[in-house]
């Protein structure tokens, strides 16, 4: 076979590596180059380089090593069955691409990721390889994100760790059913084992030694995960659900949810459907509550339930717990503050802050920045009294869309 | 009085001055502030008057803060921090409290300038411009931030390319990191360093990453706004990315529908049959 050259491989790997949701870049230690020896940084927040039109932001460059697979996941353009073309870099092309991308600010770091060639730990051992030469060979000191292959030898995982900022394995689909009919060679148990590890080592390396040395580095971003989302028929309680046991046993930083899209060649088992966006953006918004408001996984979907389409998981808590409201901003605690719609974690430290010096009234609300639309029927102060509205039976249209006569044609 | 600062070291020259300003008690009004060199203020006045002195006792949030804030492209800035601290010294107004007016103007252009700041660290593009035989590679770059933010947002990128040596030019100053040292000029060059190979694979990476199943063309662009597309090389594939989306996306819908799949089927109904067995 002819060898293809660095842009056609680069233009099939990269097109195999966009279903993965994660670019992030923040997390972690604090790096620099100021000294002249090496090349790059880390500043501990992340930065998008570029936006492609699907609204996703470009923050590392994100390929795979290759997209040979011997794994026939049917939600997966790689797959063993599909009729993709295919291709792979070497250990070098990677090392160069990452490094003139990152000289030209392209991008934070790189994301790699692999389909499985020969075997599990064949595949995981390329990739370390690619991280440990831009670290040690390339002086090298941006991000690297590496998807971990959960059937890989500990030792692999622990030198993955070793180099990289953040690891990253796939729980792929929310249920264990599904993935056992749609990715037969993966194991939840291997999954969890995997991230079992992964949370360990992390432990272990914060930890001091009895002589009070540091442990040895490992993966100080964390580890994340992906689940798709519309691939199976698994309800949003059950994600959420699915979301908080990985939160809470496995220590993981973020949990990715993608909706599936249509691939190239894909599967006849998947449904031929749009990409639920709608569906995928208030998992994210039902995920950022459980992450930083607060809220339980059950209080913003009971399990088999969905989640409201029309209205944001906040809004649909407070219309369904309306006994808590309306709510007196000057005295709420900042707990009962974070669960008024309209009012974000910013906005609630802002009126902390502000109540120690002075009462608030509405406008000042508005200039705190609070969405205040939202917020009225759920509060009171100085200046305005929901009166009625947090007992309106229509409440809910003050702010779902209108509804839409259905097209006869 | 007029007071005029230099174009380079702007915010600490005002700094100083400010300090000198509020210990001779002079008012805000009194005071016209500029840039560069500035035309002879008719109306000037020689000396200060001593009465009314304050001493700028700060809260270090509130310093930078205002700091930040006069690097805003707004020419009454210089007079309106002044204003500020007068106030602040005096214990008239709190740092942060978004309910005064002028207050909130500088709160607003603090985050403005932040805004700006990161896009810099976002959007520079190096081009490669290494001489023959150097033995360290030389990039350059033309950015046109909306803010003078050049000299804040510069030490990002001598922390990050250290072992390099680079250039940013923006239409007023140009940032030169040469030899592990950072030094800040005029511009005398307004032209774009020239194109570079690199940029061809990055704009195959670009066109590649995009899944046009997902069009959402409304948050790039609040993003990346068009503004900054000029100096980007994958800009200008945009457009088209976004006009053959839909296309794409029906050519795979047809391609699905026909696709038999016998394999994966047969490895299913394999698996299917395992499970009975156990």
């Amino acid at each position: 076979m002819a060898q293809k050259a660095l842009s056609e491989k680069l233009a099939i790997l990269a097109d195999a590596a966009k279903y993965d949701a994660s670019c992030a870049s923040s997390g972690g230690e604090r790096r620099n180059s100021r000294a002249g020896k090496s090349l790059g940084s880390t500043t501990g927040a992340g930065i998008c380089h570029a936006w492609a039109p699907d609204g996703r932001c470009i923050s590392l460059l994100k390929i795979l090593l290759t997209n040979f697979c011997i794994y026939d996941c049917a939600y997966c353009i790689n797959r063993a069955s599909s009729g993709v073309e295919r291709a792979r870099f070497t250990v070098e092309e990677v090392v160069t691409l990452t490094l003139e991308f990152y000289r030209r600010n392209y991008i934070e770091g790189l994301f790699l990721s692999s389909g499985i060639i020969r075997s599990p730990d064949e595949t995981m051992a390329d990739m370390v390889r690619v991280a440990r030469t831009l670290r040690e060979r390339e002086h090298f000191r941006g991000y690297i994100h590496l998807k971990t292959i959960p059937d890989a030898a500990p030792e692999l995982i622990a030198e993955a760790g070793k180099w990289a900022d953040r690891l990253s394995i796939n729980v792929e689909l929310p249920t264990e059913d599904a993935l056992s009919s749609l990715a037969p060679e993966k194991s939840v148990h291997t999954i969890h084992g995997a991230m079992a590890e992964v949370k360990a080592r992390g432990e272990a390396a914060k930890d001091r030694t009895k002589r009070g040395t540091r442990a040895p580095r490992f993966a100080p971003a964390g580890q994340s995960t992906q689940m798709i989302i519309g691939a199976d028929p698994a309800s949003d309680g059950e994600i959420l659900h699915r979301s908080a046991r990985l939160y809470g046993d496995y220590a993981l930083r973020r949990v990715y949810y993608s909706a599936f899209s249509p691939i190239p060649d894909a599967s006849k088992m998947l449904p031929l459907i749009r990409p639920p966006l709608v569906r995928e953006h208030r998992l994210y918004q039902a995920d950022w509550l459980m992450r930083n408001y607060g809220f339980d996984a059950p209080e913003i979907a009971a399990p088999g339930k969905n989640l409201d389409l029309e209205i944001d998981p906040k809004l649909a808590w407070a219309l369904a717990n309306r006994q808590h409201f309306p709510l007196d901003v000057n005295r709420a605690p900042r707990e009962m503050l974070l669960r008024v719609p309209g009012i974000g974690t910013r906005s609630v430290e802002r009126i902390l802050k502000a109540r120690r010096y002075r009462t608030l009234r509405y406008e000042d609300l508005v200039a705190i920045g609070c969405v205040i639309r939202n917020a009225e029927p759920f509060i009171t102060l100085p200046g305005w009294s929901p009166r009625g509205l947090p007992d309106d039976a229509n409440l809910r249209a003050r702010f779902a869309p209108p509804p839409e006569q259905l097209s006869l044609f | 009085m007029q007071v005029v600062l230099p174009r380079i070291g702007t915010v600490a020259a005002w700094r100083k001055e400010a300090r000198r300003l509020a210990a001779a008690g002079v008012a805000p009004e009194a005071v016209i502030w500029s840039v560069g060199t500035a035309a002879p203020d008719l109306f000037a006045a020689a000396l200060p008057t001593a009465a009314g002195a304050v001493a700028l006792t700060l809260p270090r949030v509130a310093v930078e803060g205002l700091e930040t804030a006069l690097m805003h492209s707004d020419p009454e800035r210089f007079a309106r921090a002044y204003a500020l601290v007068l106030r602040l010294s005096r214990r008239e107004l709190r740092w942060g409290d978004r309910s005064d007016p002028m207050m909130r103007r500088v709160l607003d252009q603090e985050k403005a300038v932040r805004r700006d700041i990161h896009k810099m660290h976002a959007f520079v593009r190096f081009r490669e411009v290494t001489p023959p035989g150097a033995n360290r590679r030389a990039f350059a770059a033309w950015f046109e931030p909306d803010h003078h933010i050049l000299e804040a947002g510069a030490p990002f990128f001598a922390r990050r390319f250290g072992d390099m040596d680079w250039l940013i030019a923006t239409p007023t100053l140009t940032a030169r990191f040469e030899c592990g040292e950072m030094q800040i000029s005029e511009t005398c060059d307004t032209r774009p360093p020239p194109a570079d190979a690199t940029e061809h694979l990055w704009r195959v990476y670009f066109a590649n990453i995009f899944n046009p199943a997902r069009l959402m063309v409304q948050a790039m662009q609040s993003n990346m706004p068009r503004k900054y597309w000029k100096n980007l090389p994958e800009a200008d594939l945009i457009p088209e990315l976004i006009r053959s989306a839909p296309a794409r996306v029906a050519a795979m819908r047809e391609a699905e529908a026909q696709m038999p799949d016998p394999r994966l089927q047969k490895r299913l109904s394999a698996i299917a049959a395992q499970r009975i067995k156990d």
